[in-house]
């Protein structure tokens, strides 16, 4: 054996790591699941029940699953746009200077904690979603379910719009290196039949980078599914039927914030532990695919 | 013609406002965080902040001292497993990571990169925790290794591919071993994309909490011991967040204010240390 | 352009860098040999026992008392697993609990009340309550404040035509526990239907998470009700409802009347080392009995040499903690909002303190 295959299987050996920790992960939050779904069966994807009082027990996830989607949803429908245009902002209308120091800026809302984003939103976004977004909606159009429960400013819409903060950092920055990427003949083009620059980002830019736009929304729902701290400490925490989204301004949970709440109170005699790491796992599935998703749209726009 | 000149006026003014004001809207809570956490952090802070335990709950003595040895023991460890582990996963897929027998290993770095933090920490309580019969430092440190791998594995690969090929041609022309051109000739190119990589991740695994929740817990004293509990500033921020205390609320400020100096910090050394290219 | 680097930077770093490592070798020398003794669980004690620990190292400066608040449950895990010293619960072990900790003792440290606080613009007086009708406002069958059930316990106060926002805890919590324990005790539906548990599952309501959350809903949403204990009640200068006892009379948790509920069940309370699974101070008998009534126990094995890194040294300091937690410890009780333990209690845990032995010798009653 020669130094290269040394070092070949070596670096083999210690790459292998990343293979074998995703593996042992898998099975282990397979088994550990597996008892939760034996007892309540297909029960625990579908049912809203969560009560781990002993003889009462019953659990089933649905609300927090639909949580997730939900915040992650807010936080794409406000997220994508605002990045959208950040991006737009830097590409078209900002000189070399102002472009640097904006994109540093960006990216440091990126740089931020998780916890940091929580304190600030338990202590200050709150009160002022509370007082400016959820009190005038609800008094105006408190008819409306969506905006029908009594608002604190603990609930989905504060989880959606703080995931919102959360994902324009990775969003914007995709969705500037796709627009940069549109060639030039195309905006010119446009020019020459009389376009103006509304025509030429509408027809031209958005058109030809329409997937890498789709990519970017995929990465920011990847990491708006997966974030924790920050919407565990402004969702309200609301467990079984309460969770249930019912109003943009009810108090709910994500499987993440679950988790982060009631992992280390739960009773290890019990199922609440196993229905708990049962949540972790379709959390998992659910990031992998997104993020699956974006990054094979991502690379195919690059090549 | 004149209402068309004024559409696309109107147009042109539209699309100019809804760039602007998005950035505006972005940066705003930036700017609102840093201030808030400046404001209430910096009362906080004292001597006794830097050097004391946290006193009794509720009163306003004692300081976080403990969570700041926590936060240098925790990230310590964790670099010292995962900064090796992950510097030569990224040398790997770099030099062998076209060919097919090790799309497995990259792909499964890739949703190791994708994991969200909390399922690390279900995991490593499962498999350390549990057996151990103790939340420990080590358990954390080792969560949070599990969280940096990926970056830097990813960011190592990303800067040794940014190398021009006729450096590597180059050595591989005088007839240095494979490994030692790799080692001694690409990665030494490469040193300040991988240096920026590692700094982005210490930064990362800095600011985490959720893996740290059901590993290492917290504590109200100093280190004691790989297999004990420990505190982390990002855990005394949780905690102390959600305390009907004013003074401790205060203290969660005051380390939120550390911490993100500490996260800032380091992230524009990376930015000011250069575009990679 | 100068093209700036992190490794040509690097000298100008190492000052910066030697200073916190000045810092850090500070942070990792500095923990002295300190004898530290490791507790866990309850967080409804959690500001009491942080207070003791803190008073107590003025007296013993020798040794630490390190608290974790993670919750009743978790305290109860580790205390099993013998990875703390002493463990901390609102809720006494159960069976299974007990078979598997064996030799366990139950100290009662603390009395902590329940309180049911309001949110009702324009009114200042103290309104009154039964359990029946907090049981059911808790299930969603009383949701007018306006309610019959609610203006015949009120007579001369105008209860407005509005609906009730009941509020409880999100996160498992020993109040929860409580507060759920007497629901079960005084309303039979509420026994079959929800139970009692840390966490619970709830038939309507807003969740929130703390105290602090529960507090805070109270106070911005109007007609809203919730659960909170008397010590942060206290603190906060919350209104609060009289609630209708054993003997028919409504009592506010004063602290003589949380302390009567306790004192009157004293002489049928069991020794330290018995099971106390069934004891329960909620709706307690006597004339002034505050009815949402909890002991808050100490957990602590009667043979210390079981636990692992124990010495007799670790062994006599607990002890001597315990000894000054359930006398000098209990003055510190009423300014944090507990209640201090009737004379009776403590006599029952001195007993239970002289049981505690370290390879089979007393620590207590020898001397």
């Amino acid at each position: 054996m020669n130094e290269d295959e040394v070092f070949y299987l070596f670096s083999l050996a210690v790459a292998s790591i990343s293979l074998l920790l995703l593996a042992l992960i898998l099975v282990v939050l397979v088994q550990y699941t597996l008892p939760v779904i034996k007892e309540m069966g297909f029960d625990y994807f579908i049912t809203s029940s969560w009560n781990p009082v002993f003889g009462k027990e019953k659990y089933g996830i649905l609300p927090y699953f639909l949580g997730t989607v939900l915040t992650s949803f807010i936080a794409v429908l406000v997220g994508v746009p605002i990045s959208f245009g950040i991006a737009l902002f830097l590409t078209e209308y900002s000189n070399k200077t102002l472009k640097k120091y904006l994109s540093i800026m960006i990216d440091l809302l990126a740089a931020i904690p998780s916890v940091i984003y929580g304190l600030w939103g338990f202590f200050v976004f709150r009160n002022f979603i509370l007082d400016y977004i959820e009190k005038p909606l609800h008094n105006y159009f408190g008819k409306i379910s969506i905006f029908s429960a009594t608002p604190t400013g603990l609930d989905f819409l504060s989880g959606g719009l703080i995931l919102a903060i959360m994902i324009i950092p990775i969003v914007s920055s995709v969705t500037r290196e796709v627009l940069e990427l549109v060639p030039t003949e195309i905006k010119e083009g446009i020019y020459a039949i009389g376009g103006n620059r509304y025509d030429v980002i509408v027809y031209g830019s958005i058109r030809y980078s329409k997937n890498g736009i789709l990519g970017a929304i995929l990465l920011g729902l990847g990491r708006a599914v997966g974030e924790t701290m920050a919407v565990s400490m402004v969702i309200g925490n609301a467990t079984g039927e309460n969770a249930l989204p019912r109003s943009l301004f009810s108090a709910g949970q994500t499987l993440s914030s679950l988790i982060a709440n009631e992992f280390n109170e739960a009773n290890p005699t019990s199922l609440h532990p196993n229905a708990l790491v049962g949540a972790g796992l379709v959390l998992l599935m659910m990031a992998i695919v997104v993020n699956l998703g974006a990054r094979a749209i991502v690379s195919k726009y690059k090549r | 013609m004149v209402s068309l000149r004024v559409k696309k006026k109107v147009q042109n003014t539209f699309l100019f406002l809804f760039a602007f004001l998005s950035t505006i809207i972005a940066i705003i809570p930036l700017f609102s965080i840093i201030f808030e956490v400046i404001k209430n952090g910096i009362e906080a802070i004292n001597l006794d902040f830097f050097i004391q335990l946290p006193g009794p709950l509720g009163e306003s003595i004692g300081g976080i001292a403990n969570a700041i040895q926590g936060t240098l023991i925790l990230v310590t460890l964790a670099s010292i497993i995962g900064v090796p582990i992950g510097v030569i996963t990224g040398i790997y897929l770099y030099e062998y990571g076209k060919e097919k027998k090790s799309t497995l290993i990259s792909f499964s770095v890739d949703l190791l990169y994708d994991l969200p933090s909390i399922v690390v920490g279900i995991f490593v309580y499962i498999t350390v925790v549990s057996p151990m019969r103790s939340f420990s430092a080590l358990a954390g440190a080792l969560a949070l290794a599990i969280v940096m791998i990926p970056i830097i594995a990813k960011t190592t690969e990303e800067s040794l591919t940014l190398v021009p090929p006729t450096i590597s041609e180059a050595g591989i022309a005088l007839g240095i071993p494979k490994w030692k051109n790799i080692i001694f000739i690409v990665l030494n190119s490469a040193k300040n994309g991988v240096l920026n990589g590692i700094v982005l991740a210490v930064a990362r695994i800095t600011g985490e909490t959720a893996p740290l929740i059901m590993t290492c817990l917290g504590s109200n004293f100093w280190f004691s011991g790989m297999d004990k509990p420990i505190n982390s500033l990002t855990l005394l921020i949780w905690r102390y967040a959600m305390q009907p205390y004013p003074s401790a609320v205060k203290k969660a400020w005051g380390a939120a204010f550390l911490l993100l100096l500490v996260a800032l910090a380091l992230n524009l050394l990376v930015k000011s240390g250069g575009e990679r290219k | 352009m100068k093209r700036r680097s992190i490794a040509k930077k690097l000298p100008s770093y190492l000052l910066f860098s030697l200073l916190i490592l000045v810092y850090a070798l500070y942070l990792v020398i500095l923990p002295s040999s300190t004898l530290v003794i490791n507790g866990a669980g309850s967080t409804f004690v959690y500001p009491l026992i942080s207070k003791w620990s803190s008073e107590y190292r003025k007296i013993d400066p020798s040794m630490i008392i390190n608290y974790q608040s993670i919750g009743s449950g978790g305290g109860i895990r580790l205390f099993i697993n013998k990875t703390v010293d002493f463990g901390a619960s609102d809720a006494p072990l159960n069976k299974q609990q007990m078979e598997v900790a064996k030799g366990v003792i139950h100290i009662p440290e603390t009395l902590g009340a329940v309180v049911m606080s309001y949110n009702l613009p324009n009114i200042n007086l103290i309104i009154n309550l039964t359990g029946e009708v907090i049981a059911d406002i808790y299930l969603g069958k009383i949701t007018r404040w306006s309610d019959k059930r609610i203006t015949e316990l009120n007579p001369g106060i105008k209860m407005p035509d509005e609906k009730i926002v009941v509020i409880h805890r999100a996160e498992g919590s020993g109040t929860t526990y409580v507060f759920t324990d007497y629901l079960s005790r005084v309303n039979n539906e509420w026994k079959s239907l929800v139970g009692r548990g840390t966490s619970v599952q709830w038939p309507t309501g807003l969740g929130a998470v703390g105290s602090e959350g529960v507090a805070s809903l109270i106070n911005q949403i109007k007609f809203s009700i919730g659960y909170i204990e008397l010590s942060y009640a206290l603190q906060t200068n919350m209104t609060y409802a009289a609630i209708r006892n054993q003997y028919g009379k409504f009592v506010v948790p004063a602290p003589e009347n949380v302390k009567q509920a306790a004192s009157n069940l004293a002489r049928s309370l069991p020794k330290g080392n018995e099971s106390w699974e069934n004891v329960s101070l909620v709706d307690a008998p006597g004339e002034n009995a505050y009815p949402i009534v909890s002991f808050s126990y100490i957990l602590v094995y009667e043979e210390l040499s079981l636990l692992p890194g124990m010495n007799e040294r670790k062994a006599k300091d607990l002890v001597n903690f315990l000894w000054w937690c359930i006398h000098e410890g209990q003055n510190y009780s009423l300014s944090l909002g507990y209640v201090p333990l009737p004379p009776e209690v403590v006599r029952i845990n001195e007993e239970s303190i002289r049981m505690i032995k370290f390879k089979g010798i007393s620590l207590m009653g020898g001397d």
